[in-house]
């Protein structure tokens, strides 16, 4: 900097040479390190499933796939059916997006098509505020709160139920419904609520009948984003489901107690002896999960990406 | 700069003049100009369909439109010219009251459609758009089916009773708008998918699908070629016959092809209006003059 203050010309001619070049360097270095830690960073990511990969897979010989993906978890006696953690997972992750949706689309369209700018200014930051709440926090209320709640309306012998693990988990995944819904719902070209509402559609046509339908994609972005969130959610989930490995088949299920593929690993984990089948079953879960959750985010992306390149979601 | 200046002391005198004019009574020279120029009409046909008095139009607190008073007729195209930012959209929306959509934006004076006025207290805003269609610079259909785009309106308002009035609703509207040949196997498919005169003609079959009385169109030609061009400026011949048409247009050859009257908007203000030929053959201001000549805008 101070070589711009030379009194002279020539010299700051001569300064300028040495100072491009440093300039490079500086660049060179700073660009390299960019990338090594970019790189390792991947690397890592890879690593890990390579990680999981070699300890989880293990099981798919050990045990033959008709225990495997059989009906009853019971590791004690090597008998390790992971079908009744998938469900459970599924629906517990399901009952909380049919939960989570209405309430997170209506919320979006409160937020940004019918409240006055300052109750949006409060508003949005509290929303993101939400989804930092730690999740032991919310299993901890869950527990105490919700599920004596459940227990004494639905009269069932437990609160400790899918459908309040359901509860929580939609709570959880609201802020992220909530604001990739917004999101959507204000790429709604202008146009298209200018043209309903000078056709004589009212305030509330123009919102159900064309900008929800326009933001669809987006909608869905934000419930995979939710979804993805949802299923690889644990602590809460594992404190309020009551954990019972049986098979989620009918609505009743809902209100009975459930176990998730998250919760199962975290339980078991602690107590099993390294290398053992029971350790490489639980890691094959994990990689049932890893490979889930990455398809859920993958369509999720995928329609985020779309939406980019075409210029909508911002 | 300078022109603008020189510009804002034309446009104070010629409202002075117009101030004169407007002493007259403007509907008294509207109706003596239709029959100048239309003796076939008597005069019982030609009814008045919207009559603006003294309009005031502000956003915040910049005044977009001023002393504005014009009388438009039912049956007919009416036009209106002007340089870019002269206030023509915010005219055109103000008889639809689209403005109140517009935070801080404010209009004082009387319109009056069919001798209501539209911002007196109490006035039904969404009925009033049923009546007082709008087609938009930039065709907008929906991003839904073509058939959809057609049935929202009457769907949304009503109109119809059973799923057989729909349908037959939605062909009247696109054969009203010479459309439907073009699309009637495709009503399925999505309207994004037709080109943007298809559009364009899709928007207008959209209005007027919710049977209204008026069409304002904002630059409606001004996305398409000259062939679909042509195909717009057609489509309007025919339906004014049933409808009001009130067109915004920065193409003079479009002006004085498609319209009865033209009103010339310059700086907020309306500077001269007439019947379209007079506008363009012996135009009673300088200003016009030189802007349809081009030499000032
Ligand atoms: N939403 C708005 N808020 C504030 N000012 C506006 C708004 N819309 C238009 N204006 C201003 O009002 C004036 C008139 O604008 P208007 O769009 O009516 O012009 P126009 O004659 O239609 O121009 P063009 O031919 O370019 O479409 C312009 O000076 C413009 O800047
Ligand atoms: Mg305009």
């Amino acid at each position: 900097m101070n070589f711009n203050l030379a009194p002279n010309e020539s010299s700051t001619l001569t300064m300028e040479k040495p100072k491009a070049e440093r300039s490079t360097w500086s660049e060179f270095l700073v660009e390299s390190s960019i990338r090594v830690v970019g790189f390792s960073t991947i690397g890592f990511v890879v690593l890990i499933f390579l990680f999981l990969l070699r300890e989880g897979l293990p099981i798919f010989y050990e045990v033959s796939p008709g225990n495997i993906f059989g009906t009853r978890w019971y590791p004690t006696f090597d008998i390790f059916g992971s079908l009744p953690l998938i469900l459970g997972s599924a629906y517990v992750t399901v009952a909380s997006i049919l939960i989570a949706l209405p309430l997170g689309v209506c919320t979006a369209v409160f937020v940004r098509e019918v409240a006055p700018q300052w109750t949006r200014e409060i508003l949005k930051p509290l929303i993101e505020v939400l989804a930092g709440i730690p999740s032991v926090v919310l299993g901890f209320f869950g527990m105490h709160v919700i599920a004596p709640l459940v227990r004494t309306n639905l009269d069932a012998p437990t609160g400790l139920t899918a459908f309040t693990g359901a509860l929580l988990l939609a709570y959880m995944s609201l802020p992220t419904i909530i604001s990739v819904a917004e999101d959507a719902l204000d790429a709604v070209p202008k146009s298209y609520r200018d043209a309903a509402l000078a056709m004589g559609a009212t305030k509330w046509q123009t919102i159900w009948r064309i900008v929800v339908p326009a933001a669809r994609s987006g909608i869905a972005t934000a419930v995979m984003l939710g979804m993805g969130r949802a299923i690889g959610e644990t602590m809460a989930v594992m404190m309020v489901t009551g954990n019972a490995a049986r098979m989620p088949l009918s609505f009743n299920s809902l209100f009975m107690p459930v176990r998730t593929m998250t919760a199962t690993i975290a339980a078991e984990m602690g107590e099993v002896a390294s290398g053992s089948v029971h350790y490489h079953a639980l890691f094959g879960i994990g990689i049932m999960l890893f490979i889930l959750t990455f398809f859920i985010n993958l369509v999720a992306a995928k329609a985020i990406f779309k939406k980019r390149y075409r210029g909508g979601l911002r | 700069m300078d022109k603008r200046k020189i510009g804002t002391e034309e446009a104070k005198q010629v409202t002075k003049d117009r101030g004169q004019i407007m002493e007259d009574g403007s509907r008294q020279i509207t109706m003596q100009d239709e029959h100048q120029s239309s003796g076939l009409h008597p005069a019982s046909s030609v009814a008045e369909k919207i009559r603006v008095e003294r309009l005031n139009f502000y956003y915040g607190s910049k005044i977009a439109l001023s002393d504005v008073s014009i009388s438009i007729l039912d049956r007919r195209i009416t036009a209106l010219i002007g340089p870019s930012g002269c206030g023509k959209s915010t005219f055109l929306r103000c008889l639809n009251r689209m403005n109140d959509t517009i935070k801080g934006a404010r209009a004082e004076g009387t319109v009056l459609l069919d001798g209501k006025d539209i911002y007196a207290r109490g006035t039904d805003v969404v009925e009033l758009r049923r009546r007082v269609g709008m087609v938009f610079q930039r065709p907008n259909p929906f991003p839904q089916s073509i058939f959809e785009n057609i049935a929202f309106g009457p769907k949304v308002l009503g109109l119809h009773r059973d799923k057989k009035d729909l349908t037959d609703i939605v062909e009247q509207s696109l054969r009203g708008a010479v459309l439907w040949d073009e699309v009637k196997d495709k009503l399925k498919q999505d309207a994004l998918g037709l080109s943007l005169g298809q559009q364009q003609k899709l928007c207008i079959a959209r209005s007027i699908a919710v049977k209204p009385d008026v069409i304002l169109m904002d630059e409606p030609c001004s996305a398409l070629d000259p062939i679909a061009t042509l195909q717009i400026e057609q489509l309007m011949q025919s339906l004014k016959t049933d409808y009001c048409i009130v067109i915004v247009t920065h193409n003079m050859q479009q002006a004085s092809r498609v319209s009865d009257h033209t009103g010339f908007f310059w700086l907020g203000k309306l500077v001269e209006f007439d019947s379209t030929e007079l506008i363009f053959t012996r135009p009673r201001q300088k200003l016009t003059e030189d802007y349809i000549t081009g030499r000032a805008g």
